[in-house]
């Protein structure tokens, strides 16, 4: 579980998390929903622990955000691919394998969960946005983790593939899993068990999607969404 | 181990460019060749120049190398993400060092081999010991780089560095001015910077038959000097950002 309190942090002058409070239940697919620069980013950087915060606390399985013994526990896909575009799928994936002691095997089982099988052997510059960020997500399911941190997974992926993905996260979820996943695109918002919504830094929703849709009588969450805005507004 | 899959990772990332591995391999000798032919009849200015060379060209071209590698580590985000595994930093530092160190030994090798076979250079002392200071000296300019790398946020920043860091080490060496004829704080500046001693220790193996404690002494220094930044380096390397 993730436990965040009162979590401020800012970047240059500007508040960009104003004091967000929530938590992340274990084993569940949790979504994090929320307009471009609206803190999703930010939000993600302080649970693995390479933000810096002004005040506030993470726990991740009860341990402060970024300490030594989550090194092992958390898997981390920024938004932008980071693998090395100078080396194969498979030369990535093998080379994450090793920071955590393990070998090709591992690294074969993660290339094939993506995926991307016939695609290990070519340079990851060569490849397609989509097959890009697959390679960057391969090399965070090494050593299956027991938190998966997704920062928009599945921009610039055609909808096979992303429905591929969520169900993959979904057996994930199923094996133990705890995934937390940003997105911008609503229609995603309906694939997770439950939702955070955030705005200009501040938590805005909190809840499962039913249980969203059903406060704001709507089926469509996008209109959801826009009516919690509307109300806090006027409140 | 974490240390050496890192070594091996970046060595398989200059693999794949094979055009960095030609100019890496090639640019020293073609420029000791211009040399050759610029003393050529002037004596032994040659022997001085070329060797002062071989311990030069390995620290420029490692220092480039270094700042532009890690800068792309930072700017591509794969930093921010090792910084999430169990990876430390100086596996990362000390990873680079060796991987880096080693491309050097290469290099050295070919470019002391030609200045040797091919132009005629001549020491007193043993070719090998030269390659073992442009071995270390390479070391030197992928600490320095390394350390630099993190005051540098673009890569036109971090090329600024070369004038700021290098040149004046090249310049109070000893090539231009014996460091004997140069104004006393000159001098002095000249004793702080790690260059001068790779330089010694080069000349050092030109004029003496047998390694000298005053080499040995040189090569201490340099290596010193490297630690220190690897270790600068680790401290500048934050797992924590803004």
């Amino acid at each position: 579980m993730i436990e965040v309190r009162d979590l401020v942090v800012e970047r240059g002058k500007r508040e960009v998390l104003r004091g967000i409070t929530c938590t992340v239940p274990t084993g569940r697919v949790t979504g994090l929903l929320g307009p471009s620069g609206s803190g999703k980013t930010t939000l993600i950087r302080a649970i693995v622990g390479v933000q810096i915060v002004k005040s506030g606390s993470v726990t991740v399985f009860g341990e402060p955000a970024g300490s030594a013994g989550l090194r092992r526990t958390v898997g981390y896909v920024t938004q932008a691919p980071s693998v090395y575009a100078d080396l194969t799928v498979r030369e990535n994936v093998r080379y994450f394998a090793a920071l955590y002691g393990l070998g090709a095997a591992e690294a074969s089982r993660a290339i094939d969960d993506v995926g991307l099988k016939d695609a290990a052997g070519q340079l990851v510059g060569n490849l397609s946005g989509g097959q890009r960020s697959r390679a960057s997500l391969a090399c965070a399911l090494i050593g299956t983790p027991r938190l998966l941190v997704l920062d928009e997974p599945t921009v610039g992926l055609d909808p096979v593939l992303r429905a591929d993905l969520w169900g993959k996260f979904h057996a994930l979820a199923a094996a133990g899993t705890t995934l937390l996943v940003s997105s911008h695109v609503m229609d995603e918002a309906g694939r997770c068990d439950r939702l955070l919504l955030i705005r200009e830094g501040e938590l805005i929703g909190d809840d499962t999607p039913a249980a969203i849709r059903e406060r704001a009588g709507t089926d469509d969450l996008e209109e959801a969404f826009l009516r919690r805005i509307r109300e806090r507004v006027t409140a | 181990m974490i240390l050496l899959a890192t070594s091996v990772r970046i060595l398989r990332q200059l693999r794949h460019d094979r055009r960095t591995v030609a100019l890496l391999i090639v640019v020293p000798v073609l420029l000791l060749t211009l040399i050759y032919f610029m003393y050529d009849g002037a004596g032994n200015t040659f022997d001085r120049i070329a060797l002062t060379m071989l311990g030069i060209f390995p620290f420029v071209i490692m220092f480039l190398v270094t700042s532009i590698a890690m800068l792309r580590e930072r700017t591509t985000g794969t930093l921010e993400r090792l910084l999430t595994t169990p990876m430390g930093r100086l596996d990362l530092l000390f990873g680079y060092g060796l991987a880096f160190g080693l491309a050097a030994a290469v290099q050295g090798a070919v470019a002391t081999g030609a200045a040797y076979w091919l132009l005629g250079l001549t020491t007193t002392g043993s070719a090998g010991l030269v390659v073992v200071v442009a071995v270390l000296n390479a070391v030197l300019g992928v600490a320095l780089g390394l350390f630099c790398s993190a005051f540098a946020r673009t890569e036109f920043q971090a090329v600024q560095f070369l004038p700021v860091v290098v040149v004046p080490q090249i310049l109070l060496c000893g090539l231009f001015v014996p460091r004997e004829q140069m104004a006393g704080w000159l001098e002095a500046i000249s004793n702080a910077l790690p260059l001068t001693y790779a330089v010694d220790a080069l000349l050092q193996v030109g004029r003496y038959a047998e390694p000298t404690g005053e080499m040995w002494w040189d090569l201490v220094i340099v290596t010193g000097a490297a630690v220190v930044a690897l270790v600068l380096a680790a401290a500048t390397l934050r797992r924590r950002t803004a």
